[in-house]
């Protein structure tokens, strides 16, 4: 992958990591609504699609960790600030959020996938300032 | 920290993209060095003096 220009590594490892986070959402999707809608009563075949979740994740994180290595180093400052602030804000918000929940601030029970969505926002927004900033 | 990448590379007729190939990064982080919003790493600054046969303190100055 060194001799390889910059361009041509980035695309092979987002295509790489693009077709992990799909095999990943997929085999999530099966280990979710399998046993409600496919089989039923078979705990073996629960757990062996949580295993291949597992797996898929497992492959998504390396090849996530690969995308990174071969970014150029503004690229992976971007990133790691992008990160920090997910990090952070995932973390001040969920406990806020947990907080608001268990006191009765809110009426619905806090939601895990709330968490994500907000994650995964600030994430997105995070990367498109940052990439702003630099231009 | 200043540099002096841009005059390096009109002199030699090079676009943004041309030495953001040969130093193997983005055309976006030698812009972003060019106009002094990122200073690039040792390694990196390294590369570049070599790329152009100057001493490193010849293309980048400190900046207090």
């Amino acid at each position: 992958m060194q001799g390889e220009h910059l361009h041509k590594r980035y695309k092979n490892t987002t295509r790489s990591l693009a077709i992990w986070t799909i095999g990943w959402l997929l085999s999530l999707a099966v280990a979710q609504f399998g046993p409600l809608m496919i089989w039923s009563e078979m705990p073996f075949l629960t757990i062996l699609a949580m295993l291949i979740n597992l797996f898929f994740g497992v492959k998504m994180l390396l090849a996530n960790r690969n995308h990174l290595l071969n970014q150029d180093e503004l690229q992976r400052k971007i990133q790691l600030d992008a990160m920090a602030v997910t990090l952070g804000a995932g973390l001040i918000i969920g406990i806020l959020y947990d907080v608001a929940s268990n006191t009765g601030l809110i009426n619905a029970d806090a939601q895990i996938s709330h968490l994500v969505i907000f994650m995964g926002l600030t994430y997105i927004g995070a990367i498109v300032l940052g990439q702003r900033k630099y231009q | 920290m200043k540099n002096k990448l841009k005059v390096l590379r009109a002199e030699r007729d090079w676009t943004q993209a041309d030495l953001a190939k040969a130093l193997d990064v983005s055309r976006q982080t030698i812009n972003a060095i060019e106009k002094g919003k990122f200073d690039p790493s040792l390694p990196l600054a390294f590369k570049a003096a070599r790329l152009f046969n100057l001493p490193i303190e010849d293309i980048f100055q400190d900046q207090p």
